[in-house]
């Protein structure tokens, strides 16, 4: 069933927007939240096969029991600090109790009443320059859930499936959920806002360096809520939330699409149901998610296997003193350093992409080869394929690229070849020049050999190279480098062209 | 050789300790007790094939000369509540019927690291929901004085087997007495050990806040060498304390040596020694008293006025705990699925867990997940907490006056099966005196204290503030000691004598 | 006298997911209505200035290293399944065919 939707302007026109976001952040550590399984958000343990990343806590065995993941605490204060939040002088933890087979205990150890961090803001900067501060209601500690695959139906989604396959390595994976307070006053801008606020928190997440941060991976994860209130109504109007929207892309489409979408359903005075939606990238949609029956009914209660977390506050003062600087000074520093245009900053902020190229300047590239190829290049093939820049190549790769273009051993052109086998997962920028044969032929008696071949070819486009008409040399020179199959320095190929051609 | 089953666990071990015994021997003779006596008393649900073969190993070691743990090679019964690699653990529930755990429990695991030998699983109340066995998916444990009375509950088949000499020692759990009193009606010794002495890991979990898990046996003595090996910090349960715990049994020979109590205040609770507690129970409490006045054992009154209430906050908090501890069992990963054609997982679980769990399990959990469903929660599962806060001030205020506190273990002697079963509030109400101190965390014991009218056992209870088990170990054995010198032995060795079948 | 209805039995049962038969839904209104009436005292005994106790010896801030520890097998993770397809445990359709 297609959705009506109403024109963004006109929507805007006739109703006020609320958002409000509640971002998970996976983190980094070794091990899971509760037990000392390996964790699949830390580098050395992705792609695990499925199962194999369990211990009997992981699987909700029973008489298995939890025990709280020190460094998952600390980088918790650390985000919670960053966020601008209070840290709480005692949290605990509780359980939240619904049936779900990813869900190994059937309940959630999460956070209730006591989360660890409290009462933050998160500044954003948009395009036109304005500043805004997103308010930050909590940011609470809990464990992710396994993952499920659906088999038997025609989409490998859950609708129409025969049956569900459970994984349960991520089961215990620890999260931060970050919730904001209602966001009001967005207007127009609230779709590029949704988009800068989730770009905001995976650049501080980044500079943490709690997390890998990346979304196409589930790292960090955004719902996004979504309310419209007719102009002058003091109430706020009935919110969806959208789940499942997996790059910065998508929250910007999605809070878009859920405005058109709800002010359609006002404007014909239609009643909006509070229900979880689902985000759809390749219609760039969302639909109605699962029915949750019991959703209003989690029986909270102080889990009885884990003890209260009350940071002292020397270990709260220890994490502050070695947070990261504040964004907004960090912006400024950085484009001192880097040497940067107000409008390319700005460019590459949006972006999301800040973290992204200060990591890509410290594996080696140059701050303007860094941009280059994040704003340029890249940002066109993630474009193309509708995905975030980050989530296709590494900063190390980047740099790497970018050294041997600098090194002569790849052209700008075979550079981009090269960057494409990277992000076909062929391998790192070496091993695919090596691989598909990449690099820039640097054997002068092979290039002089070619240039005599291609002057033989052509005796009359060599008269005329030797009457003076130096500019008949091009099509000497593309004749040379298609024989070389592109991989030849241009400017060498001219100029020994000239050199042959004048030798008699 | 005598029948090594009638040996207490001290003794055994000595014997096997001076090589005197083989713990084949004493496994075989324990295997033939079990097959014997067991098929009349159902104490066990599985019983361990590879015992043999590890108390063989146990000899090979010895013979090779290793120094081994003063308990090696002694074979010790283990409920069926604990995680054990190898056999089955079902908790007395059908769910769970078949299933091998990949993993021993902490308690399980440090037995086996000392060498002692396990015989198998012993019977218990479906999930230790019960004060009878009756409520076992696999029918109940008799009673070794009666056949036709309970044996207590949860743990009716640690204290059965242990009494019925199928075992020197056992692990029990106790949550809301499931330790001591079954001990009290089999004339047996069980002790609850403080709240986080002994690590939960690998325990199913009935009631994550009140669950501890302890040793039962013939004699205090035997408890306390049991507790020294299970006991002590495990980094795998986060309310497991990290803390020096003294010699058990070393505290056990000594009150057994001094036969005085000269000096120690013991504390008889008001609240627990009035009506409700049978007339003949009553009369071996007052006796006992006197016993430890007459050695020297200073004698007050202490008052304990929320106990009127324990029973209610525990009805409260363990099923509030215990259905979402129990909501695990959902046919995916472990244990049984229900399932037909077509339907949904949501149907499965459902259907799965109709068919098993029983009566007793479902009504707690349905009791539970309205005690903590929305608009109840306060008035519920926070007032029961509230409540544990005064029956804790009101143990603080009673150790104040005293250094131990006793008071009957049960209410009554065992009760015939079938007596109780459909009225769970009077099955309920027979845990009073054993329920405060779980919500309290503090370390309880049960040891024999006579006969009741109808000739079966009473057991005392003891009671010590938090951290102190040592001190219920000292006192006990002394008590233990002086009774048994009235009596010309220990209590269980005045058991009638069962029927057994042909070895 | 606190009275359980049939269907707010019926509701916790699909709450613990639990399919009750009519039989046990009679039966459970009837001893919660009971059960209920003997512990409900328990909310007029304490006033709001006792504080809670969730746990019987207070504690805090035990946590455990981020060091790795054992794992089970995937033999051993799927040992106990009723259903799996060799490395993934197996659940019937999510989804009723009407949803």
């Amino acid at each position: 069933m297609k959705d009506r939707l109403m024109d963004f302007d006109e929507a805007l026109e006739r109703y006020e927007p609320v958002l409000g976001f509640e971002v998970h952040v996976e983190l980094g550590t070794r091990t899971k939240m509760f037990s000392a399984a390996p964790n699949p958000a830390h580098p050395d343990h992705h792609d695990a096969p499925p199962n194999t990343l369990v211990d009997p806590l992981s699987l909700g065995l029973p008489g298995s029991l939890p025990v709280v993941n020190e460094t998952a605490i600390r980088y918790s204060i650390s985000l919670g600090l960053a966020l601008g939040c209070e840290i709480a002088e005692s949290s605990r933890f509780a359980r939240k109790n619904y049936y779900y087979p990813d869900t190994p205990k059937n309940y959630q150890i999460s956070q209730y009443d006591e989360p660890i961090a409290f009462e933050g803001s998160v500044e954003v900067q948009l395009a036109d320059g304005t500043l805004l501060d997103i308010p930050i209601e909590r940011a609470h500690m809990e464990e992710d859930a396994g993952k499920l695959t659906h088999v038997g139906g025609s989409t490998g989604r859950i609708q129409g499936a025969s049956s569900s396959l459970v994984d349960y390595n991520r089961a215990g994976v620890p999260l931060v959920e970050i919730v904001t307070k209602p966001i009001i006053g967005a207007e127009h801008a609230a779709p590029e806002i949704a988009r800068a606020y989730v770009a905001a928190v995976r650049d501080i997440v980044l500079s943490l360096g709690i997390s890998e941060a990346r979304m196409e991976r589930g790292n960090l994860r955004c719902d996004a809520n979504v309310s419209l209130r007719p102009r002058g109504q003091e109430r706020l109007g009935t919110r969806t939330e959208t789940k499942n929207v997996n790059s910065m892309r998508s929250v910007e489409r999605a809070v878009r699409y859920e405005i058109q979408r709800q002010a359609a359903i006002l404007a014909d005075g239609g009643t909006i149901t509070q229900e979880t939606r689902h985000w759809h990238e390749d219609t760039g949609t969302t639909s109605p998610g699962r029915p949750k029956s019991d959703a209003d009914d989690y029986r909270y209660f102080p889990e009885p296997d884990l003890l209260p977390v009350q940071p002292t506050r020397e270990l709260v003062e220890e994490l502050r003193a070695a947070l990261p600087e504040q964004p907004g000074v960090r912006k400024r520093r950085l484009q001192g350093e880097w040497g940067f245009t107000d409008l390319e900053l700005q460019d590459v902020v949006n972006a999301g992409l800040l973290a992204t190229i200060e990591a890509t300047v410290d594996a080696g590239a140059s701050p303007a080869s860094a941009r280059k190829w994040w704003t340029g290049e890249i940002a066109r093939v993630a474009n193309e394929r509708g995905v975030d820049a980050a989530s296709l190549v590494s900063p190390a790769h980047v740099a790497e690229l970018q050294l041997l273009v600098d090194g002569g051993t790849l052209t700008d052109r075979l550079a981009r070849q090269a960057l494409e086998g990277v992000v076909a997962g062929e391998g790192s920028p070496s091993e695919v020049v090596e691989a598909r044969g990449l690099q820039v032929v640097t054997d002068e008696s092979a290039l002089v050999a070619a240039v005599d071949e291609a002057l033989a070819a052509q005796p009359d486009v060599l008269a005329r190279i030797r009457d003076g008409k130096v500019q008949a040399a091009g099509a000497v020179i593309g004749a040379v480098m298609k024989a070389m199959r592109g991989q030849a320095d241009a400017a060498r190929v001219r100029e020994i062209v000239l050199e042959r051609a004048a030798q008699p | 050789m005598s029948d090594l089953t009638r040996l207490d666990g001290a003794a055994l071990a000595g014997l096997l300790r001076s090589g005197e015994v083989s713990s084949v021997e004493a496994t075989q003779a324990h295997l033939d007790r079990i097959a014997a006596v067991d098929g009349e008393l159902h104490a066990f649900l599985h019983v361990n094939a590879g015992a043999l073969d590890e108390a063989r190993r146990i000899d090979e070691r010895r013979a090779a000369g290793e120094p081994l743990h003063e308990l090696a090679g002694a074979p010790v019964a283990i409920k069926d509540v604990l995680c054990t690699i190898g056999m089955p653990s079902t908790s007395g529930s059908r769910i769970l019927e078949g299933w091998v755990p990949p993993y021993d429990a902490t308690p399980v695991a440090r037995l086996k690291a000392a060498g002692l030998v396990a015989l198998g699983k012993t019977n218990m109340d479906e999930f230790a929901m019960g004060s009878s066995t009756e409520h076992s998916a696999y029918g109940p444990t008799r009673n070794p004085w009666a056949l036709d009375r309970i044996p207590g509950g949860s743990g009716g088949g640690s204290a059965a087997a242990v009494a019925a000499f199928e075992a020197p020692f056992a692990l029990g759990s106790d949550t809301g007495g499931s330790i001591r009193q079954p001990a009290a009606v089999t004339g047996s010794v069980g002790v609850k050990p403080t709240y986080g002495g002994v690590s939960r890991y690998g325990a199913i979990s009935l009631a994550s806040s009140l669950d501890q898990v302890g040793p039962v046996s013939r004699t205090v003595l035997d408890s306390a060498l049991v507790h020294d090996v299970i006991g002590g910090h495990d980094p795998h349960d986060s309310t497991s304390l990290d803390r020096d715990w003294p010699s058990f049994a070393a505290a056990a020979r000594e009150g057994a040596a001094t036969g005085s109590l000269a000096g120690l205040r013991v504390g008889v609770i008001r609240e627990l020694d009035a009506e409700g507690i049978a007339p003949d129970v009553a009369a071996r409490f007052h006796e006992t008293v006197r016993v430890i006045e007459s050695a020297g054992g200073e004698v007050v009154e202490v008052s304990m006025p929320s106990v009127e209430h324990a029973v209610a906050a525990y009805y409260l908090i363990l099923p509030a705990e215990a259905s979402s501890n129990l909501a695990r069992f959902d046919s995916v990963r472990f244990g049984m699925r229900v399932e037909r054609p077509g339907q949904t997982v949501e149907d499965v679980m459902a259907a799965t867990r109709e068919a098993g769990f029983g009566p007793e399990v479902k009504r707690r959990i349905i009791l539970g997940t309205y005690a903590l469903s929305a608009g109840y929660y306060d008035a519920y599962y926070g007032s029961a907490q509230q409540v544990r806060t005064l029956v804790q001030r009101d143990f603080d205020a009673a150790f104040a006056q005293a250094d131990v506190l006793v008071s009957p273990s049960a209410p009554t002697t065992a009760f015939r099966f079938g007596e109780k079963i459909d009225d769970p509030l009077a099955m309920y109400a027979n845990d009073v005196t054993t329920i405060p101190a779980n919500l309290a965390g503090i370390p309880g014991m049960s040891i024999p204290m006579g006969l009741g009218d109808d000739g079966l056992p009473v057991g005392l209870q003891l009671l010590a503030p938090l951290f102190e088990d040592a001190r219920l170990y000292r006192a006990g054995a002394t008590i233990e000691a002086l009774l048994a010198e009235q009596w010309g032995g220990i209590l269980a060795h005045q058991a009638p004598t069962l029927t057994e079948v042909a070895r | 006298m606190s009275d359980i209805t049939r269907e707010q039995v019926e509701h916790l049962g699909r709450l613990a997911r639990i399919a009750l038969t009519d039989e046990e839904v009679a039966s459970l209104a009837t001893e919660l209505s009971a059960i209920v009436d003997a512990i409900a005292t328990i909310s007029e005994v304490v006033g709001p200035d006792v504080p809670a106790t969730s746990h019987p010896v207070p504690l805090a801030n035990v946590t455990r290293p981020d060091v790795e520890g054992e794992t089970l097998t995937l033999e051993q993770a799927l040992s106990g399944a009723p259903d799996h397809d060799g490395e993934r445990f197996r659940v019937s359709a999510i989804l009723g065919e009407e949803q």
